[in-house]
């Protein structure tokens, strides 16, 4: 009996039952589908090539002085929007979900039209608000003449700053709802004031859920500069067409600036990673590995696994 | 030994439905009053009308001879600003029955906050008697660790060491073992023995009716928004005098 037991023990992996060695289903759909669409892409691929296209006029002018300022000033402009959008967007939240009557039902009106018209409108309509007002006068503060006032930059600014208030208001009120109101209570019960439960205890936990959306308002931000070219203001797009139309290249400056659009939305994405990564501590029992980490953990796993196949050949 | 906690016919409702209808007791300092009652009987809305997370509707209600949520001047009543409510409940200490506990803080940080933020206490003090806090409560190796990462009992046990760095003179407990599997619930109660022998004042809402009987000092049975029997734990729990008393013990014990 127990020279059974040990022969049975020899001959058997330690590692426990016979592994199943089946054979896969085949999936001939997916042999096709990869075909068809593999043939699609090469069909786009031939066509450009054979279109008449400066291809060196692209590298020529990436680094342009003109073309920098204008991603400089893109960037800028979504910055500046993106940071007045999000001031006012938690401003506009609180006043939403105030009991004041009078401040909700105002905040609920401003997001109403802001969200109801579209930015281009609303950029035209900042621009030619010069028809209507000669002057501006802020009492004893500030006067102007309307014109030398609003800028083309102020006007982008303005335009797309308030139009974003508006989405980022809704973004920052679904977060604040989204904490359960015993932490409210909590705090009120240790002696913490309503600005310091906000600020220590409702807003941290929120941001979890603010942040993801306002990653892709960020992203949506700089891609919405471009319309800003309508108001005269020199940011990427409208650079980009300057030098199309002097260089005789239209068609490729477009597709330079394309390339610095999808270079910087790329850029912010792993910036938003990382944002998402800190907020998320103490909701997920570990957190998220970086792109770095995991790196490290694949070649550790490589070398480990590597180490023992090795030993047997 | 003076009043702790007075209540004189305190009402409150909730709309048309009214869930206090009239509850006179008195809370001594330094004891361990238990309330019980069935779900729905009122027991936990007064426990939150005591540090005015609710608002009575009427009667009054004093904590160590105050009044809470006005001050009277004459015979007018004035609401107090939610600065000095805020002030009186450092004061109270209170833990709920679904612990709260910040999740975006570790179990030491949680424990430091209340002290830092609002009595100004710096970080390295705060955090010096937020482990002599946990460990007090058996948890000074989960100091670093999230909610998340705990159990219920030690989430319950971080809660109570939460309420305890404010130093409260009086202590709210709202079904504080409820939540938690069977298996946890004797280190929480154990917490809360210590607790009591130290001479806190305590205000128990429990189904714990072991605890109530080996720990409180006074028991009131609440039934309908009103306070149908009341005595020493011991006497009411094994000769209840009123019918619906008798009928709900028979179903717990």
């Amino acid at each position: 009996m127990t020279v059974d037991i040990d022969k049975t023990a020899a001959d058997t992996p330690p590692s426990g039952p016979e592994a199943i060695k089946a054979i896969p289903v085949r999936h001939y759909g997916r042999y096709v589908s990869a075909v068809v669409a593999l043939a699609l892409l090469g069909g786009v691929v031939y066509a450009f090539s054979q279109g008449r296209i400066n291809w060196d006029a692209i590298p020529d002018y990436f680094f342009d002085d003109r073309i920098l300022d204008g991603v400089g000033k893109t960037l800028l402009l979504t910055v500046l929007s993106m940071a007045i959008g999000i001031i006012g967007g938690i401003l506009l939240a609180v006043m939403r979900l105030s009991k004041n009557p009078v401040t909700s039902s105002i905040a609920w009106f401003y997001i109403w039209f802001f969200r109801g018209t579209p930015v281009l409108v609303q950029l035209i309509v900042w621009f030619n608000l010069g028809l209507v007002f000669e002057y501006i006068n802020l009492g004893p503060f500030y006067k102007d003449e309307w014109s030398d006032f609003m800028t083309p930059f102020l006007t982008a600014l303005l335009g797309l700053g308030l139009n974003e208030a508006a989405y980022m208001a809704e973004i920052c009120r679904a977060g604040l709802l989204s904490v359960d109101e015993g932490q409210t209570e909590a705090s009120h019960a240790l002696g913490m004031s309503h600005t310091k439960t906000l600020r220590r205890i409702v807003i941290p936990q929120a941001m979890r859920v603010i942040v993801p959306p306002t990653g892709n308002e960020v992203i949506n931000m700089l891609k919405t500069t471009s319309l800003v070219s309508v108001v005269q203001y020199p940011e990427l797009l409208r650079a980009a067409q300057d030098i199309g139309q002097t260089s005789g290249a239209p068609a490729e400056m477009l597709f330079l600036a394309a390339a610095w659009y999808l270079l910087l939305t790329s850029v912010f994405s792993i910036g938003q990673y990382y944002l998402e990564r800190y907020y998320a501590r103490g909701s997920s029992r570990s957190l998220p590995a970086t792109p770095f980490q995991k790196i490290k953990a694949n070649v550790l796993s490589l070398s480990s696994r590597s180490k023992p196949t090795g030993g047997k050949a | 030994m003076t009043a702790m906690v007075k209540a004189e016919g305190v009402h409150k409702s909730f709309g048309p439905v009214e869930v206090l209808k009239g509850i006179d007791l008195e809370v001594k300092s330094g004891e361990v009053f238990c309330l019980i009652g069935p779900s729905g009987s009122g027991k936990s809305t007064f426990l939150r009308c005591i540090n005015h997370l609710e608002k009575i509707n009427a009667g009054r209600l004093y904590v160590d001879g105050e009044l809470v949520g006005y001050r009277q001047k004459g015979d007018k009543l004035y609401e107090l600003k939610d600065s000095e409510v805020a002030l009186k409940r450092r004061d109270i200490g209170m833990v709920f029955q679904r612990f709260n506990l910040f999740p975006h803080m570790t179990a030491v940080e949680n424990v430091m906050e209340a002290p830092v933020q609002v009595k100004g206490v710096n970080k390295g003090q705060a955090r010096q008697r937020a482990l002599e806090l946990l460990d007090r409560v058996g948890l000074a190796d989960k100091a670093g660790s999230y909610p998340s990462q705990l159990s219920g009992g030690q989430q319950q046990r971080v809660a109570i060491a939460r309420a305890l760095a404010m130093d409260p003179k009086l202590m709210l407990f709202d079904e504080p073992t409820s939540a938690l599997d069977p298996e946890l619930v004797g280190d929480v109660l154990d917490v809360m023995r210590d607790l009591a022998e130290s001479g806190m004042t305590m205000i128990v809402v429990t189904h714990e009716m072991g605890f109530a009987r080996e720990v409180g000092d006074s028991l009131v049975f609440m039934d309908g928004g009103v306070v149908v029997e009341s005595g020493h734990p011991r006497e009411v729990l094994t000769n209840p005098q009123h019918e619906r008393t008798k009928s709900f013990l028979s179903k717990v014990l």
